[in-house]
């Protein structure tokens, strides 16, 4: 008994408990279950200290290689976080309580939800949100979602510049109902404006697109926002939160609905998880939310409080009948996220994503430079650009990989006819000395 | 307490970023930009500390105090888990999918495929994912393998099962997936009606969806008869791995005839709940649903090595943008690794002794209304305390008056006023006794001086909120 440590009962406890539950044994407490429900197996290794098991871990995490440069994003950036976040987002008050039901001893938790809320808003220039979702691409599936109930309308015009791994998820979702999803192809890595017109019409529930782009392209979708809402479909933009230091916000184009991943907000790469996403629109879709969602209130005494609000919408009380099943969200990224944002503030948010452009415009030049290689767009970018390469990406990346440096993402695997294209990511944590360094072996790995 | 907002100066700076290494690029055109800086807080890293420092303490936690939410096993937090994570802070998800790629998190890999190895013996399941990122999300994977299972028989079902007794999640799961949604009463011994249930069954039932043990704390031992009759009408069963915390190591669900189950690994498997999240909802699969498994899965190589699959056709798809929640994945393999086979086996039996020991302690307080053996928790009943117009609400606020996060109330809906508690294996005897007196103090003011109860709680930042107010004036978001 006690062998784990975390069960406090001694020997003697047990007694008086089983002699005031009234059974001679703990067995006796399973006796309910028949003996042909009992486990057939249950082959589990013997336990360990803390210090055995961390020092196993600790094997186990240095099979990951850790000092790959990595000029690959697409969806989980390498980020500066500054140690406030971890320290405290780690607070035990934060980390060990759980969906603050019970407000009165939870206003710690709603409070900083709110405060989420509004720098989510902030950021996305969008009127309303939820306190998180899971990430940014089922953030994009409830999108697509909220869109078709809204409406009332079937079908999906998809823009192929979005994540394909959000694509991926969004069809997934969606495999169930009946809805059509039009997938409009992408010529560079640009949003086809006339092959989105032509697909709109009155069915359509909604217009889905990314910016930047899975390819990095900068654009301004006001016109396509404008159209939308012309036939009475709605606009989905799925935003790179770090970007929108600088770029034009979703709620500047027009966009009914605006979504994003969180995790460059102060999370981790952690192998991809977790991470968060949110989800912001315009106030009058409040109650097609999904999710939980805080407000503010006041209390007897007439002093500000912070409570779930609109619960009519969930699963615990609508059942079949909510917006959506999702429970559990990703409050603890979210907070990290809000710790982030409120460390950097107004001006280090335009900052940060200045340093993001400055640097990636410097290696767009360098890296087009090189003899052979050139951009697949001319276009405006952020912190991303795709390089046409005068031999295939994937081998070029292999070769550069195996000197340490994730030269970028190759496009073929996503876009048959790209072969020849990767997407290179550069944050603010690149140095010059590493982009300059990722050059000259690109130039080695093309020509020598 | 003000809000970041409302502490903000203009100018200040919380961090000073690094200086740029490269020349000032040209500006992009102005149509793409924003027209203003987002109106972000400007504060200190002090003010910064000081303010989520102090919010911080306006929270009742598991580190500081009991927290018997049931269904929602918030149990211990073992802080050695939070070590375990350091070392793979750093690994890029996209790595695998560069040429030879996967060389490089090798670690990351083995971590994902271990922990899948242990929860398929855990729970008699042929094989998991662990890419769904809550409990419920690891549902709606289950129903879309479920669907896709019956597409792969050329067939198009249209109900979904459920007791009435289910989480929330399920029959919204279910209409997630496009099913239309029958439920089943349950009887007065708390199990779900097997009368009713085989009146309910036909041939286009998809899946029945069952909690095991169920969300009234009790073992239904007519569990695999329900999943033989399902399997009679062609339809297949979803256990809700919501309470394996009670029957770790003496039930496997995969034994008995569930053919998909998710398990909650915060719950369970002991990480933390964070405010809400993030969780983790890995989810297993009977040998014949594996190849509807979503995409990539993580293989062992006949070398020793690890890989990403991405090519099965009949694979449901990608349901999250990476792995899933890899972070808390760790963490369980961290909690699963340290209390080993006699650990698990503990845990279950600990925790079925503290509710038991509650349960009986507080019977003669509350009613019951399922009054036998109950698995990690039990639910009582403040229909007596409503007879001096108390509710389940007023006594759980009283409760944190006394330190005391209250237990879920009105859940399961089925039980009118429901209190419903589940202490953990974690929790020390004196805690326990601590909160039945409390708990006894509450039943005693409910007769002597209701009033008491009613103005709870009185020691707290705030008092009863309004909640009426929230909804009808809504303010999710801070003008200015």
């Amino acid at each position: 008994m006690n062998r784990s440590g975390y069960c406090p009962q001694t020997p003697a406890q047990i007694r008086e408990m089983l002699a005031v539950i009234g059974v001679s044994s703990i067995a006796e407490l399973f006796a309910v279950i028949p003996s042909e429900l009992r486990a057939r197996s249950f082959e589990l290794p013997e336990g360990m200290s803390e210090f055995e098991m961390l020092a196993g871990l600790e094997r186990l995490a240095g099979l990951d290689r850790r000092d790959i440069v990595p000029f690959i994003g697409g969806g989980s950036y390498d980020h500066l976080i500054p140690a406030v976040v971890d320290h405290l987002a780690g607070r035990a008050e934060f980390a060990t309580s759980y969906t603050p039901y019970q407000p009165e001893c939870s206003q710690g938790t709603l409070q900083a939800l709110y405060e989420y809320q509004t720098v989510i808003c902030r950021l996305t220039g969008m009127e309303t949100t939820n306190a998180s979702l899971y990430d940014g691409g089922t953030a994009l599936a409830e999108a697509a979602l909220m869109a078709l109930r809204i409406t009332g309308r079937k079908k999906i015009l998809m823009d192929a510049a979005v994540n394909p791994f959000s694509r991926q998820i969004v069809h997934s979702y969606l495999a169930n109902l009946e809805v059509e999803i039009v997938e409009i192809t992408t010529g560079e890595g640009l949003t086809d404006r006339q092959e989105f017109l032509a697909a709109l019409d009155d069915e359509t529930a909604a217009i889905v697109l990314q910016n930047p782009s899975f390819f990095g392209g900068v654009d301004d979708f006001s016109d396509l926002a404008a159209a939308a809402r012309g036939r009475g479909a709605l606009t989905v933009v799925s935003v790179y939160p770090i970007s929108l230091g600088l770029l034009k916000t979703p709620g500047e184009m027009g966009a009914d609905l605006a979504v994003g991943d969180g995790q460059s907000l102060g999370n981790p790469l952690s192998f991809g998880g977790p991470s968060f996403g949110f989800l912001a629109v315009r106030k009058e879709h409040i109650r097609n939310l999904p999710g939980r969602i805080v407000g503010e209130t006041v209390d007897t005494s007439g002093r500000r409080g912070f409570v779930l609000t609109l619960q009519a919408r969930e699963q615990h009380i609508r059942r079949q009948k909510a917006t959506s099943n999702i429970c559990s969200n990703q409050s603890l990224c979210a907070l990290r996220g809000l710790i982030f944002l409120s460390t950097l503030g107004r001006e280090g948010i335009a900052e940060l994503a200045r340093l993001n452009y400055d640097k990636a415009q410097y290696a767009k030049a360098i890296l087009g430079n090189i003899r052979g290689v050139s951009l697949l767009s001319g276009g405006p970018t952020f912190n991303e650009f795709t390089l046409t390469l005068p031999k295939e990406a994937a081998s070029v990346c292999e070769r550069l990989l195996a000197a340490g440096i994730a030269a970028g993402m190759p496009l073929g695997r996503w876009y048959p006819g790209l072969e020849s294209c990767m997407v290179v990511t550069v944050t603010e944590k690149r140095s010059r000395a590493e982009i300059e360094t990722l050059a000259t072996r690109l130039e080695e790995v093309l020509w020598s | 307490m003000e809000l970041i907002f409302e502490k903000s100066v203009p100018g200040r700076h919380g961090t000073i970023l690094p200086r740029s290494d490269v020349p000032r690029a040209a500006d992009l055109p102005v149509d793409l930009l924003r027209a203003e800086s987002a109106g972000l807080p400007e504060l200190s890293e002090l003010e910064v500390v000081r303010h989520f420092s102090n919010l911080s303490r306006r929270n009742f936690s598991v580190d500081t105090n009991f927290y018997p939410l049931g269904s929602c096993t918030m149990k211990y937090n073992v802080k050695a888990a939070e070590e375990a994570v350091r070392p793979f802070a750093a690994a890029h998800p996209l790595l695998p999918f560069l040429p030879s790629g996967e060389s490089f998190v090798q670690g990351s890999l083995a971590v994902i495929h271990r922990l899948s190895q242990l929860l398929a013996e855990i729970t008699g399941m042929a094989a998991f994912s662990c890419q769904p990122l809550a409990g419920a999300h690891g549902e709606m994977t289950g129903i879309m393998m479920i669907a896709a299972w019956h597409r792969s028989q050329g067939q198009q079902r249209r109900f979904v099962v459920v007791p009435d007794s289910s989480h929330g999640t399920n029959p919204a799961t279910a209409a997630m997936v496009g099913y239309e949604v029958l439920t089943v009463p349950t009887t007065p011994s708390g199990d779900m009606d097997l009368d009713v249930f085989r009146q309910t069954m036909n041939n286009e039932v998809a899946a029945v969806m069952m909690t095991c043990p169920n969300t009234l704390g009790l073992f239904n031992p007519q569990v695999a008869e329900i999943c033989a009759i399902a399997h009679q009408f062609g339809a297949l069963v979803y256990c809700d791995g919501a309470n394996l915390n009670a029957i770790l190591g003496k039930v496997r669900p995969g034994d008995i005839g569930f053919d998909v189950m998710h398990v909650n690994l915060h719950k369970t498997f002991g990480t933390p709940h964070g405010g809400g999240g993030p969780g983790s909802g890995p989810v297993g699969v009977s040998e014949k649903l594996r190849p509807f498994l979503p995409s990539p899965t993580v293989v062992r190589r006949v070398d020793g090595s690890y890989s990403l699959e991405e090519t099965n056709t009949e694979s449901i798809g990608r349901l999250a943008n990476f792995y899933g929640n890899f972070g808390v994945l760790v963490r369980a393999l961290a909690y699963i690794t340290m209390l080993g086979r006699d650990g698990l086996v503990e845990v279950s039996e600990q925790a079925v002794l503290n509710a038991n020991y509650v349960m009986s302690r507080l019977k003669g307080w509350y009613d019951l209304p399922f009054d036998k053996t109950c698995m990690h928790e039990c639910v009582f009943s403040a229909s007596r305390q409503l007879k001096q117009g108390v509710h389940a609400l007023d006594i759980a606020k009283y409760l944190i008056d006394r330190g005391f996060h209250p237990p879920t109330v009105y859940f399961p809906l089925i039980v009118k006023e429901a209190i419903m508690i589940e202490p953990t294996e974690t929790e020390s005897k004196e805690t326990l006794d601590a909160f039945i007196a409390v708990m006894i103090e509450a039943a005693e003011l409910a007769e002597t001086n209701p009033e008491a109860l009613f103005q709870a709680p009185r020691t707290m930042p705030v008092s009863r909120l309004d909640e009426t107010k929230a909804a009808r004036e809504i303010n999710v978001c801070c003008s200015g």
